[in-house]
């Protein structure tokens, strides 16, 4: 098991899990927005590190990579920063794949492992083509965690479930981050992967408001919010107005969880 | 006996190239088009329809044609196989009418696809039409400037084109935004990639439905009197033309050259990397970031190359040069002015090759140019070019 494995078992005794995620480099100050989300009641932290060509990311998280690219951000900048905040939770980076690739396996598992990084998720690295990323980045304790979709079958979903580190990323709906309305195919997905084994699942993809996370925690161990974040970004709210939205997600999430 | 373009391994990979890395919510689809290409390709129910389709409607066999005006001005025996006579003006009609077959088969009702040149997206309106499926294209916001004719050739087809605003708004973005879609729609919807890359199956699928190219030249060539040419030249964007004319070649003794756009040139330039579903030669920046290519040609715009392509460049068999904007345009007049055939502008990238390197072939070498399409669509751009010149 790796420290993340460890970490999000720990939390799943306390209570549901509240997973922001921000794009790193959006801003000059964006770690602000990532100790504001710790105090609004984060468990976990998702840190997107923007790439050329988002294949799994809709128009919100689109602009906002275009905007920290512009801004000369990289995954070697991103990690100095994060190295360099105290955040008491686990944070794990989601990028795609080739950002890793390019660095070499090995190195960008050590450059995340050196960081603090807990774990990674990579969206574009399937099942099939994981097991060399997978050595790498167990060598340095490094979890990746991999999703299950709303059209991922039941022995592909098994598999999936023993080999995901950390917790499983149950996508709620067949769509791109941030592009999305009701409340999706959540429950219908967290249902199937527990009935391959008891690794916390997470849900995401499209949860934009407090009553959705409400709902989706009503079944899942976490809720992970993206784009409806990233968006109040963009628009300049600051940290301290993010945090009070976080902390509305933050008591949705504590209310589904005494609903189930 | 083994083929150098031969079957992928069971995962899709040529050597280290190649594979399937995308979003788990687009697996099952693309496995699902495997496991129907793979039965659809050895019924040979399927491979008749196919065959005939392309003849009866797609205008196959394209002829070889000796180019001899252009032989006695280089010293060579040139021979073109004339991809630019088949319907919609260029090789892509053999791909969508392949993968149009296997959408209807595969019960769906609609097909999605990319495009630069407007070239795969003209084609792929056609072939919808021709079988009754919906059909949306999506076209980089630049590229539907550059292409407006095609943009309205497919909306004539029944098509709806989407421009694509994100990214460098080209083909790259194009892809993107077509692989965003899907994972919407897979249920009743086929992607029809329109070149050889992306996830497996697409590179292998696409390079066999394009092999009917090197097949045909191969026989053709023979009955000129040609038992191989010594050269088999084609221009490479993603890389289907080529990818085409040297399955036909692959295990001959003849010399593969594939001509990339100078600011496209992923094998010459790039470095491996993971984009669009495939590992391959990649355009990229010193932060592994995709770069941009440039290029005159929209259908040469663009930063990877089908894995094969790479793989086949890795093992030496076949070599992967360049052509800059200002030979193509002279090769497009050239061949123009001796042969009576207005080149695409990809395709007179390999012309373009051939003016500059004939004085290093040995004279009376045999070559086979892939012409893969007509240069209808590009000759206002062309003009506007030559004027821009004085």
């Amino acid at each position: 098991m790796t420290r993340l494995d460890h970490d999000l078992r720990a939390v799943r005794e306390r209570r549901r899990a509240l997973v922001p995620y921000f794009v790193a480099g959006l801003t000059p100050t964006w770690t602000q927005y990532l100790e504001a989300a710790v105090q609004g009641g984060a468990d976990l932290l998702e840190v997107g590190v923007p790439f050329s060509d988002p294949m799994m990311d809709g128009p919100v998280i689109q602009a906002a990579g275009v905007r920290a690219l512009e801004r000369g951000v990289t995954l070697e900048g991103v990690l100095d920063e994060l190295a360099r905040t105290a955040l008491g939770v686990p944070v794990v980076i989601m990028t795609y794949f080739n950002v890793v690739h390019y660095r070499g396996l090995e190195r960008a598992a050590g450059l995340l492992a050196d960081a603090g990084v807990a774990g990674v998720i990579l969206p574009d690295l399937s099942l099939e083509e994981s097991a060399p990323w997978r050595v790498a980045a167990g060598a340095r304790d490094v979890a990746t965690v991999l999703m299950v979709a709303p059209s991922t079958p039941p022995d592909r979903i098994g598999r999936i479930v023993a080999t995901t580190q950390g917790f499983v990323y149950a996508a709620a709906r067949m769509a791109v981050t941030g592009r999305a309305s009701g409340d999706g195919e959540a429950d219908l997905v967290v249902s199937r992967v527990r009935e391959h084994g008891d690794v916390p699942v997470y849900v995401g993809i499209g949860v934009s408001a407090p009553e959705q996370a409400r709902h989706a925690a009503r079944h899942a161990d976490g809720v992970i919010v993206g784009s409806a974040l990233v968006q109040r970004v963009l628009d300049g709210e600051s940290p301290a107005e993010l945090e009070a939205h976080i902390s509305l997600f933050r008591r949705a999430i504590d209310e589904g969880a005494r609903e189930a | 006996m083994t083929h150098v373009m031969g079957v992928p391994d069971a995962g899709g990979h040529f050597g280290d190239f190649g594979g399937r890395y995308v979003p788990e919510a687009l697996m099952p689809a693309c496995l699902e088009v495997e496991s129907a290409f793979r039965e659809a390709w050895s019924d040979p129910d399927f491979v008749n329809e196919f065959r005939e389709t392309l003849r009866l409607f797609g205008g196959r066999p394209t002829p070889v044609t000796p180019l001899e005006r252009l032989s006695e001005h280089l010293g060579l025996r040139v021979f073109a196989k004339r991809e630019d006579l088949a319907h919609t003006g260029s090789h892509k009609i053999n791909n969508v009418v392949g993968q149009a077959l296997l959408t209807r088969r595969m019960g769906k009702r609609r097909v999605i696809a990319e495009t630069g040149a407007g070239q795969h997206g003209v084609a792929t309106a056609t072939a919808a039409a021709r079988l009754g499926l919906d059909c949306t294209v999506f076209m980089g916001e630049l590229d539907t400037q550059r292409q407006a004719l095609n943009v309205f050739r497919m909306e004539l087809l029944g098509a709806r084109v989407v421009p694509v605003t994100s990214g460098s708004r080209t083909l790259k973005d194009a892809v993107n935004e077509a692989m965003r879609e899907w994972v919407t729609c897979v249920d009743d919807t086929h992607y029809c990639l329109g070149s050889v890359m992306g996830p497996h199956p697409f590179p292998w699928m696409v390079r066999e439905f394009q092999s009917i190219i090197g097949t045909e030249a191969a026989e053709q060539l023979r009955a000129l009197g040609v038992e191989e040419p010594d050269l088999v030249v084609a221009c490479v964007g993603g890389g289907s033309n080529a990818a085409g004319i040297f399955a036909g070649f692959a295990d001959s003794r003849a010399d593969l050259v594939g001509v990339e756009a100078a600011g496209g040139s992923a094998v010459g330039s790039g470095v491996p990397g993971v984009l669009h579903g495939m590992r391959s030669m990649i355009l990229q920046d010193d932060h592994g970031q995709v770069e941009e290519a440039e290029s005159i040609s929209a259908g040469l715009d663009y930063p990877g190359i089908g894995p094969e392509h790479a793989h086949l460049a890795s093992i030496g068999r076949a070599r992967y040069t360049r052509a800059a904007d200002d030979e193509v345009i002279d090769a497009l007049g050239l061949l123009s002015r001796l042969e009576g055939i207005i080149p695409a502008l990809e395709t007179a990238h390999a012309v373009a090759w051939l003016l500059r390197e004939a004085a290093s072939i040995p004279s009376g070498s045999t070559v086979l140019l892939n012409l893969s399409g007509r240069g209808d669509k590009d000759v206002a751009q062309v003009r506007s070019l030559l004027e821009d010149r004085r």
